[in-house]
């Protein structure tokens, strides 16, 4: 079974974004990009997945601008097999919207025809945790979002989701598309050897226009601004005072 | 204008907080049409009509709706998409699986979070973990969207709207439910508490995790966690507080060995007043916290649960 694997190219999740003066966004010149820690996770299951033989194949695919070969070496070196890089941009400033990256994905997957996807549940910079969901529409597939745990058994994958209760285990018909959550595994970090040779493995580059897909956004950006700030408060010395002041201000 | 709101339905209850503070986000948009859908939803329906705002409610009963999966889910909600312009749901973990679905169905893109309603076409949201705020205005014919719960105050009870009764959709027979793991609590939900304790890596155990517990007890507090808390096995993954976890904005929150990472902040920092216990003086968390203490928790949330 071939695993196919979303990747997307992000600001890091160490750096705080800063909104840019002209309202316009968030910038993003000079600013360390990682591969989305969601993907990570991603990318390590079906990693597993090929080193427990239920995979065969493992292809990272992703979708922005030319920089996001990157992120697609990254891939190759904890192990993917093979990696896609659909240009649909050429501007760091440009996001790719879930509905238009769910639609070159499905471009991607009739060409590729994959027995699973195994896509990240959120990037960190929309924070829209819609992609994996959107192309299963699209694909009239089944989905499993927020994994963490995904059993292959036959012609199905039995996940385990984090949802608002608790967890929820259900059942999903192969193929299907599977989010990864936080506690899904912990990724691997890649030898430099391996680093050595994921630049020899085959990345294959594709525009949006190639694939048919209409990218333009159905969201315009009016503006983007900062949150309001909080401001820090006092410090208090004994557990007293804590006490008194949470009574002052009618807390408790 | 009209606006199609999936009730929040599990178990055949309504949760009224969510849905109620998904109806203040939504009314001046037009009328309100709650869908409660579930393999028991009647009393869920009837409760859903007595939310202030609310113009009719529909009642989707079927096995099928038993565990919110996704497909059928989605297949229910785009079967009655016709003559509404806004289909929208609380932005919990079951609306975020089903609303991206439903918008791309309708070959919408999903507005997540919804943070504030500028107009019918003008939505506010938070990106990068809360550290910028979108406005976005959808050209998209049919608005798809989910409401961050934390950023509205629950609309009140009115008179009872109309509850009708409503066909189901064909099964998409893609996926089936086998199991749920909930922790049974006696302790308010995380999302609607007007107080939340929560603990983290500095708690060290799951053991010790009962101090946040007790503490949480004695002000009638919801229980909260970090990602480090979960991830290291001290608090289920339900408690998680942050970006990709739960949003509270509680009357009080209380940060307990917790470092206040910007993920973990995401998930709190509008609420009204922050505590933040840690030993460690220069922890960012001190930076948006109300009051702070400087101390070891194991001697002071221990003294804070006596002396409260
Ligand atoms: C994609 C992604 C998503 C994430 N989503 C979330 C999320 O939703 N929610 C979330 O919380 N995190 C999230 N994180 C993780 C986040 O980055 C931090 O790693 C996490 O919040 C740290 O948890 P912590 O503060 O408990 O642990 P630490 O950062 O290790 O802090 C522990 C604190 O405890 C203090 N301490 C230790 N011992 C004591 C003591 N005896 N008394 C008092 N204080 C003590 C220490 O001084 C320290 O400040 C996410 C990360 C990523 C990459
Ligand atoms: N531009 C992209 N390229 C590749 N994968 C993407 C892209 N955008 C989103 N994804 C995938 O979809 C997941 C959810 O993203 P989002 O819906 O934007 O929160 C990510 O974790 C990725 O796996």
């Amino acid at each position: 079974m071939k695993v196919l694997v979303p990747v997307k190219r992000v600001i890091d999740y160490n750096v705080k974004a800063r909104v840019k003066a002209d309202g316009s966004g968030v910038d993003l010149a000079n600013v360390k990009m990682s591969m989305n820690p969601f993907d990570e996770i991603a990318v390590e299951e079906a990693i597993r997945l090929k080193e427990k033989g239920v995979a065969t194949e493992v292809v990272a695919v992703s979708i922005g601008v030319k920089q996001a070969q990157e992120t697609l070496r990254t891939a190759l070196a904890m192990g993917a097999d093979r990696a896609i890089l659909v240009v649909a941009a050429d501007d760091v400033h440009t996001d790719i919207e879930p509905l238009a990256v769910a639609k070159l994905l499905k471009a991607v997957i009739d060409e590729e025809q994959p027995g699973l996807v195994i896509a990240g549940k959120q990037a960190i910079d929309n924070d829209m945790n819609a992609t994996g969901q959107m192309l299963a529409a699209l694909l009239g597939w089944g989905q499993a979002t927020f994994a963490s745990k995904i059993e292959i058994e036959g012609e199905t994958a039995k996940v385990t989701r984090e949802v608002d209760g608790g967890l929820q285990t259900i059942e999903v018909k192969l193929p299907a598309i599977v989010t990864a959550d936080l506690r899904l595994n912990e990724p691997r970090y890649a030898s430099l050897p391996n680093i050595m040779k994921a630049k020899k493995k085959p990345l294959d580059e594709k525009t949006a226009a190639d694939l048919g897909v209409d990218v333009s956004p159905r969201l315009e950006i009016v503006s983007v601004k900062e949150p309001e700030g909080r401001k820090a408060g006092i410090k208090v010395e004994t557990v007293d005072e804590l006490v008194s002041k949470l009574k002052e201000a009618g807390v408790v | 204008m009209a606006v199609l709101l999936l009730g929040e339905v599990t178990n055949g209850e309504l949760n009224r907080d969510a849905t109620a503070k998904a109806v203040s986000a939504l009314k001046s948009l037009g009328d309100v049409t709650v869908l409660c859908a579930g393999a028991s939803a009647q009393a869920a329906g009837e409760a859903a009509a007595t939310i202030d705002g609310v113009a009719k409610v529909l009642v989707a009963e079927d096995a099928l709706y038993g565990h919110r999966l996704a497909e059928p889910a989605a297949a229910l909600l785009v079967g009655l998409a016709d003559g509404f312009d806004h289909i929208a749901a609380p932005a919990t973990t079951d609306a975020k699986n089903i609303m991206p679905r439903v918008a791309a169905l309708l070959d919408a893109m999903v507005i997540s979070d919804v943070s504030a309603v500028v107009d019918a076409d003008t939505f506010e949201r938070p990106v990068y973990a809360g550290n910028a705020i979108q406005t976005v205005k959808s050209k998209d014919a049919k608005k798809v969207l989910t409401i961050r719960t934390a950023s509205f105050d629950a609309a009140g009870d009115g008179a009872a709207a109309p509850v009708e009764a409503t066909a189901k959709a064909d099964d998409p027979a893609l996926s089936a439910w086998v199991a749920d793991e909930v922790v049974e609590s006696d302790r308010p939900e995380l999302t609607s508490a007007g107080r939340v304790v929560s603990g983290g890596r500095g708690v060290g155990s799951k053991d010790d995790f009962a101090l946040i517990e007790k503490l949480a007890d004695k002000l009638g507090a919801a229980v909260g966690a970090s990602r480090a808390a979960v991830d290291s096995g001290y608090a289920p993954n339900d408690y998680q507080v942050g970006q990709t976890g739960k949003v509270v904005a509680p009357e009080l929150y209380v940060a307990i060995g917790i470092s206040g990472a910007i993920q973990h902040l995401a998930g709190m920092k509008d609420s009204k007043v922050i505590v933040a216990i840690n030993k460690d003086e220069e922890a960012p968390i001190f930076q948006i916290a109300d009051y702070g203490l400087v101390g070891d928790l194991f001697a002071t949330v221990p003294e804070l649960t006596e002396k409260l």
